[in-house]
């Protein structure tokens, strides 16, 4: 089980999670919402490691992993994937070679083994004969896709979503999200996913989670949380999530 | 008010001073954690090969082109301030010396920053903006191991083999000027060499190279690596990695001269 304890951290001086207590259920897909700049990338980034909280602390299956560090940490790591917003494919290797990259530099795997692998995943996500192309030549919503392969490639227990239809036409953004409900259904990993897709993710979702003003002001299955009596939730899901919070900040 | 403005000023020195002692600690821990990290296995042979490539072979053109002309001109300034003395005789040694103690080391390490120092800075950084280096972090992969020590050990093996080519080239750049040219004798050019250039200079200028290419490489890695997440963020990193690493040559050859010497 995934858990976050009273999570703060200050960037630049502007405080951004303000003491997070989440609890992530188990093979569900959880989707958090909350307005721009509100550090839904951050407190994501804060369940695998890639941020370390001020205070408080981010706990895997027991293990409180906010204060690891290298192989300990890598250790933890090996349990997740992430698929970023941009993807992250690196420019330099083929949607192949990004694929095979975990299998590669993680089990040590060579040959037909990882080819038999990849191509599979790549014909999962619809990219099946487009191994050979470099991330510079594929479209935003294949470049998430092709993320998503190399996501799925470890059999991960926990995939990490940072905004994976950001940029992406409606209906683009749509196969994504049947391809990421169709594996989590399929493979039963624990899916976290930050979204702006207001009303989408209250169809694909398990629960829903609003963060708001630093902390997590609500937390339901999505007929649950969309009944709130909060008028600034209710304000927040009725228009979208539209309206930046704070216009200079980025990354969500 | 004077005691104000003193104490504004003792503020302001605190500062600079404690950002830049934490910057440079922030460096130190930087180079020695990645080369703790090239000492676990798996051992990233193809990497280290791929950046021979980039630092080295790709850089040996420009490197030719500048060790030819460095060693014509200064066979050419050389030969006229000799011939006022009479001495035309020891213009290979001192071709030969200016190019093995300082300029062979220097000029190379120049150019390998400024061709694939400011590169290296560029393809980091865009690998940090674009989150490539969380996406390794996230894949149990160490971005130190796998991007970043492959690169310091290409510095410290391919800006010594650089220096050799620059130096050779150099030497007969001033051959091709101060023998075919102006008809210095080519037995007494080569004799001079040899009876002037001593082990110790070349391998000063070894010890030399081998520190640049790892000057070059460190900053150049680190300004990459903690760059701002943003476009001018990178071009200002690229700008710094530059000029730092042209200036801390400058600075550590002085040093090493007057160790050497």
């Amino acid at each position: 089980m995934l858990k976050l304890v009273g999570v703060t951290k200050t960037l630049g001086g502007q405080p951004v999670l303000q003491g997070v207590d989440l609890i992530v259920p188990t093979g569900k897909l959880t989707t958090i919402i909350g307005r721009s700049g509100e550090g839904k990338s951050v407190l994501l980034k804060h369940m695998i490691g890639l941020f370390q909280p001020d205070s408080g602390q981010v706990w895997v299956d027991g293990v409180e992993i906010s204060r690891l560090h290298g192989h300990a940490l890598n250790e933890v790591r090996k349990r997740f994937a992430m698929l970023f917003q941009g993807a992250a494919l690196f420019d330099s290797l083929t949607v192949f070679e990004n694929v095979a990259f975990p299998l590669r530099e993680r089990l040590r795997m060579k040959g037909a083994e990882v080819t038999i692998r990849v191509d599979e995943k790549l014909e999962q996500v619809g990219l099946a004969g487009m191994g050979h192309k470099f991330p510079a030549e594929l479209s935003g919503g294949m470049r998430k896709r092709a993320g998503l392969a190399r996501a799925l490639v470890m059999q991960p227990e926990i995939i990490l979503f940072d905004e994976p239809t950001t940029g992406l036409d409606p209906l683009m953004a749509k196969s994504i999200h049947d391809l990421i409900t169709g594996m989590q259904r399929k493979f039963g990993f624990t899916a976290v996913m930050v979204s702006h897709q207001i009303p989408e993710i209250f169809g694909i979702s398990d629960y829903v989670a609003m963060l708001k003003r630093g902390k997590i002001a609500a937390m339901a299955e999505p007929a649950e949380f969309q009944r709130t009596t909060d008028p600034e939730i209710r304000e927040f899901i009725s228009v979208g999530g539209t309206v930046p919070l704070h216009a200079a900040s980025s990354g969500g | 008010m004077f005691a104000d403005l003193t104490m504004t000023l003792f503020e302001l020195v605190g500062r600079w001073a404690r950002i830049n002692v934490a910057e440079m600690g922030r460096m130190l821990i930087f180079v020695v954690a990645s080369f703790a990290w090239l000492a676990r296995p798996p051992l990233r042979g193809m990497q280290i090969i791929k950046q021979l490539h980039f630092i080295g072979y790709k850089s040996t053109f420009v490197v030719v082109l500048t060790a030819a002309f460095t060693g014509m001109v200064l066979a050419l300034q050389g030969y006229y301030t000799l011939r006022k003395f009479g001495s035309e005789g020891l213009l290979g040694s001192a071709v030969a010396l200016s190019m093995i103690r300082e300029l062979g080391p220097v000029l190379a390490a120049l150019m390998v920053t400024a061709r694939a120092g400011s590169a290296i800075t560029a393809e980091i950084g865009i690998m940090r903006i674009t989150e490539q280096i969380d996406a390794l972090d996230t894949m149990a992969v160490n971005p130190l191991q796998y991007l970043i020590a492959p690169k310091l050990v290409a510095g410290l093996i391919g800006v010594p083999l650089l220096v050799a080519i620059f130096d050779v080239v150099g030497i007969y750049g001033g051959h091709l000027v101060g023998v075919d040219l102006l008809g210095v004798n080519a037995g007494s050019y080569w004799n001079s060499i040899e009876s002037a250039v001593e082990w110790k200079d070349v391998y000063g200028g070894i010890l030399k190279s081998i520190s640049f290419g790892l000057i070059v490489s460190w900053i150049c890695c680190y300004k990459g690596f903690y760059t701002k997440m943003s476009a001018e963020g990178l071009g200002t990193a690229t700008t710094e990695a530059v000029v730092l690493s042209s200036v801390l040559i400058l600075i550590w050859d002085y040093f090493l001269t007057s160790l050497l010497l």
